[in-house]
C-alpha cells in the first residue's frame, strides 16, 4: 500500500508536478501536530512588563542591527503604535485600555508558530520550523517574492526594500544562533522584570496556566499562542482582553498549512483527470464529425445509385424497344422474302405446265 | 529621395507612435531607477503591504486577461468549433505576450529577480501555492511559445519546423488547458492562507474556483475586445476568411461569456450564502461588493445576452470592455482593496506614480509587440503557401455547421 503510494507520487513528480508536500499532507490525515517535543519558547507576561525597552535594546545589540533614530531609553517612542521593521525585530507598544489604572505594555516579535504560515507559503523553503523551536530564515535562497509577509497572520516579517542587490526578509530568530551556544535569547536575558520566561514550551504552558490559576483576578483566562493558528512557541499572558492590546482574537486555531491543503490536493486530480476528459471530448466531437461525414457520404451514394439505377432501367427499356423493332423488321423482311419466293415458285410451275 | 524620407517620417510620427515612444522612454528611466535604487526608490510597498499593483495588476490581471489563448484553442481544437479557427492565432499571440510580460513584470517586483529559477532548480517549496503558480506559468509560457511558433516559422519560411509544430497542436492544447486550470485557480488560492487579512466577502474557500471561472470570462471577453481593436487598426491585415468569420466569433464568444458570467454570478451568491455573509452586504465593503457583482458580473451577462440575441455586434464589443474592467476590479479587490481591510487608512497601500508608470510601460510593450507581430506574421490571415493545408478542414467545418 505505502509502496504503491510512494510510486504514484514518484510518477507525479516525474510528470513535472512536484507534489511531495501534498503527499505528506494527504498522508498526515486527521493527525494533529502538537509541536516538536522539547522545543523551546518564551512566555511573555504583559502584567509584568513596564515598557522599559531593554528587550528592544538587547535585540538590537545581539542581532547587530543599526542604531535607531531615538535611543532605546527614550520612552517617547511609546506614544505611537509601532510594528516590527527591517531594523527592529521586536517592539514594545503602550496601551491604555478603558478602565485600566495603569498603561499596559505589549511586546511584538515573531511568535514562531508550530506550523508557520511563512514556511508553508515559501516557494523556496527559505523558512523552516526547527525541532528546537525557532522558525529560521535562509536568505541564500530567498527570491524576495514576499508571499511570507502576505501569509503571516501576525504581520511580522519585514523586507529590506531599500537594498538593491541583497534585500532580505527580516524577523526575530528566537536567537537560534545564541541557543546553539547555550545562551538565552537577547530579549529574555535583558528583561529586568522577568516578564519574559524562556523554557520548553510544555513547561511554559504549565507555568502560564498555574499563574492564571493562582491569580485569577490578575489575568484574562487565556494563554495566547496555546492554540492560535495551531499554536505558537511564544506564549502571552495579559490582564486585559488581548483585543485591547492589538492582538487579534479572530485568528482561529487552524494551522496555516491546513488553509491551502484543499487547493493543493486538487492539483494531482486535475493533472490526472483533465487530459482524460479533454481527450474524451475531443474523441466525441471527432466521432460526431465522422458520423456526420459518413451520413453525408451515404446519402450522396444512395442518391447517385438511385439515379444510376433509374438511368439504367430507362436504357434497358429503350434497348428492349429497339430490339423489338429490329426483330419485327427482320420478321417482316423474312416473311416478305418467303412470300416472294413462294410467288416465284408458283409462276415457274405454271410456265412448265 | 527627400520626398521618400519625409513620407517615411510622416508614417513614423503618428500620434500613437509618439505617445508610445514617450511611454517607452519613461519606462526605460523607471527601469534604471528600479534596478539601481531598489524597490523603496519607487514603490509605495511597505511591511504591511508587500504586494502592490505589480502583483495585483501585472500578475493577477495579466494572467487572467491572457486566458484567451487556452479558451479559444480549447473551443476550436477540443470542442471542435472550427468556425472560430481564425480567432485562435490572435488569441494565442495575446496569451503568449501576456504571459511573457507577466514574467518580465515579476523581475521588477521580486527582490532578487535573478533567483526566479530557484524554486525549480535550487530549493523547491512544494507546499506553496506560489510554487504551483510559478511552475505552471513557466510551463504554460513554453506551451504558448510553441503554439505561437507556426506563425513565426511561416514568416521565416521554415516549412519543416512549422509542420512539426502544427502536428503538436492537440497535445499543446490539452497541456495548455490543464496548466491554465491549475494556475488560474492557484492565483486565487494564493490568498487562502490569509483569512485574517482579506475581507470575508472576498475570502472564501471557493476563491480558486472563482479565479478559474472568471478567467474564462476574461479570455472570452479579451478575444472580443482585442478583435475590435484589430478591426479598427489592423483591418488591412485580415484575409477574407478572418473577416467572414469575425462576426461569428463575436456573437459566439459573447453568448458563451454571457452564460459563464451567469454561472459565475450564481457561484458567487452561493459563496455568500454558504459563508452566511449576508449581514456584510449592509456595510461599506458590502456596497462595494454589490457594485462588483451587479455592475461588473450581472450587467455584462445581461448585455452579452441581449447582444447575442439581437445580433448586435457593437453592443457585444462594448460589453467586452465592461467585462474586462470587471475582471480588473475583482483582482484589485482581492489583492489590494479588500486586502488588509482591517488596517487603519494611513497604513493602507496606494500605488506610486512610478509603479503605475512601469505597469503602463509593460502594457505598451505588449501592444507594440502585438502590432509588430500582427503586421508581419500570418496572425490575422492565412499564409498563402500554407493555406491549402487547412483548406479541407475549413471546408468540412463550413459543410458541417450549415
Amino acid at each position: 500500500m505505502s509502496v504503491s503510494r510512494r510510486k504514484f507520487l514518484a510518477w507525479m513528480g516525474a510528470a513535472g508536478v512536484g507534489l511531495t508536500g501534498v503527499g505528506q499532507a494527504v498522508a498526515a490525515g486527521p493527525k494533529e501536530f502538537k509541536g516538536y517535543t522539547n522545543s523551546v519558547g518564551v512566555l511573555f507576561d504583559a502584567t509584568r512588563c513596564v515598557g522599559c525597552r531593554s528587550c528592544e535594546a538587547a535585540c538590537n545589540k545581539v542581532n547587530q542591527l543599526p542604531a535607531p533614530e531615538k535611543p532605546f531609553d527614550d520612552l517617547s517612542v511609546l506614544d505611537e503604535k509601532r510594528r516590527t521593521d527591517a531594523e527592529s525585530f521586536t517592539v514594545v507598544n503602550r496601551y491604555t485600555p478603558p478602565g485600566a489604572a495603569k498603561p499596559v505594555f505589549r511586546k511584538i516579535q515573531c511568535n514562531h508558530c508550530l506550523e508557520p504560515a511563512c514556511a508553508s507559503a515559501c516557494f523556496v523553503k527559505a523558512f523552516k520550523k526547527t525541532p528546537q523551536g525557532p522558525v529560521t530564515y535562509d536568505a541564500s535562497v530567498c527570491v524576495g517574492c514576499r508571499y511570507c509577509m502576505i501569509a503571516c497572520p501576525f504581520e511580522i516579517p519585514c523586507y529590506e526594500y531599500d537594498k538593491v542587490l541583497t534585500p532580505r526578509v527580516t524577523k526575530c530568530t528566537l536567537c537560534a544562533p545564541r541557543l546553539q551556544q547555550g545562551l538565552l535569547p537577547g530579549c529574555v536575558s535583558a528583561c529586568p522584570m522577568e516578564a519574559l520566561t524562556f523554557g520548553k514550551r510544555e513547561d511554559l504552558l504549565k507555568i502560564a496556566h498555574e499563574r492564571i490559576r493562582a491569580y485569577p483576578g490578575r489575568y484574562v483566562d487565556h494563554v495566547y499562542g496555546e492554540r492560535e493558528m495551531g499554536g505558537t512557541s511564544w506564549l502571552h499572558l495579559s490582564g486585559v482582553p488581548f483585543g485591547q492590546i492589538d492582538m487579534r482574537e479572530d485568528l482561529g486555531t487552524t494551522p496555516a498549512p491546513q488553509l491551502t491543503k484543499g487547493a493543493l490536493s486538487v492539483v494531482p486530480m486535475v493533472t490526472g483527470l483533465w487530459p482524460v476528459l479533454l481527450v474524451g471530448i475531443y474523441a466525441i466531437t471527432q466521432r460526431k464529425n465522422k458520423i456526420a461525414r459518413q451520413e453525408q457520404a451515404d446519402a450522396v451514394a444512395t442518391a447517385v445509385a438511385q439515379t444510376q439505377a433509374e438511368a439504367e432501367a430507362k436504357l434497358a427499356k429503350a434497348r428492349e424497344a429497339a430490339e423489338k423493332q429490329k426483330q419485327t423488321a427482320i420478321d417482316q423482311a423474312v416473311k416478305k422474302a418467303l412470300e416472294e419466293a413462294a410467288a416465284e415458285e408458283k409462276s415457274q410451275d405454271t410456265e412448265e405446265s | 529621395m527627400s520626398h521618400d524620407i519625409s513620407a517615411a517620417r510622416g508614417r513614423l510620427l503618428t500620434p500613437f507612435n509618439m505617445v508610445s515612444g514617450i511611454i517607452l522612454l519613461i519606462g526605460v528611466v523607471l527601469t534604471i531607477v528600479r534596478f539601481t535604487g531598489g524597490l523603496s526608490a519607487m514603490t509605495n510597498l511597505s511591511h504591511n503591504n508587500p504586494w502592490g499593483i505589480w502583483i495585483g495588476f501585472d500578475l493577477l490581471v495579466g494572467v487572467a486577461l491572457a486566458a484567451g489563448g487556452y479558451v479559444t484553442s480549447a473551443a476550436v481544437y477540443v470542442f471542435g468549433m472550427k468556425k472560430y479557427h481564425s480567432a485562435v492565432r490572435p488569441a494565442v499571440l495575446t496569451g503568449f505576450l501576456g504571459y511573457a510580460l507577466v514574467v518580465v513584470a515579476l523581475h521588477y517586483d521580486v527582490g532578487r529577480p535573478w533567483r526566479l529559477p530557484y524554486p525549480f532548480a535550487i530549493s523547491p517549496g512544494t507546499t506553496s501555492l506560489l510554487f504551483e503558480v510559478g511552475a505552471c506559468v513557466a510551463l504554460y509560457l513554453t506551451v504558448l511559445f510553441l503554439e505561437f511558433s507556426p506563425a513565426a516559422l511561416e514568416w521565416l519560411g521554415l516549412r519543416r519546423a512549422r509542420n512539426l509544430a502544427v502536428k503538436l497542436t492537440m497535445l499543446l492544447t490539452i497541456f495548455g488547458v490543464v496548466l491554465s486550470t491549475l494556475h488560474q485557480s492557484s492565483l486565487g488560492a494564493l490568498f487562502l492562507i490569509a483569512p485574517s487579512k482579506l475581507h470575508p466577502l472576498w475570502y472564501t474557500p471557493y476563491l480558486p474556483t472563482y479565479f478559474f471561472i472568471s478567467s474564462i470570462i476574461a479570455g472570452l471577453s479579451m478575444v472580443i475586445f482585442e478583435s475590435s481593436l484589430s478591426h479598427r487598426y489592423l483591418h488591412h491585415k485580415m484575409d477574407e476568411t478572418h473577416l467572414k468569420e469575425a462576426d461569428g466569433v463575436v456573437l459566439g464568444f459573447g453568448r458563451a461569456a454571457s452564460l459563464v458570467l451567469f454561472g459565475y454570478f450564481i457561484i458567487k451568491v452561493i459563496g455568500v450564502a454558504s459563508g452566511d455573509l449576508w449581514h456584510y452586504l449592509a456595510t461599506g465593503y458590502g456596497a462595494w461588493f454589490l457594485v462588483e457583482m451587479l455592475g461588473f458580473v450581472a450587467l455584462p451577462s445581461l448585455l452579452y445576452a441581449i447582444g447575442a440575441r439581437e445580433k448586435n455586434i457593437r453592443l457585444i464589443r462594448w460589453t467586452s470592455v465592461l467585462a474586462v474592467l470587471g475582471i480588473i476590479l475583482n483582482r484589485f479587490n482581492v489583492s489590494l482593496i479588500a486586502f488588509n481591510w482591517h488596517l487603519p487608512a494611513d497604513q493602507r497601500y496606494f500605488p506610486s506614480l512610478s509603479e503605475i508608470g512601469v505597469s503602463i510601460f509593460l502594457v505598451t510593450l505588449g501592444v507594440l509587440a502585438y502590432r509588430f507581430i500582427a503586421s508581419h506574421m500570418p496572425i490575422l490571415y492565412e499564409h498563402p503557401e500554407y493555406a491549402e493545408h487547412e483548406a479541407p478542414e475549413a471546408q468540412e467545418a463550413t459543410g458541417h455547421h450549415h
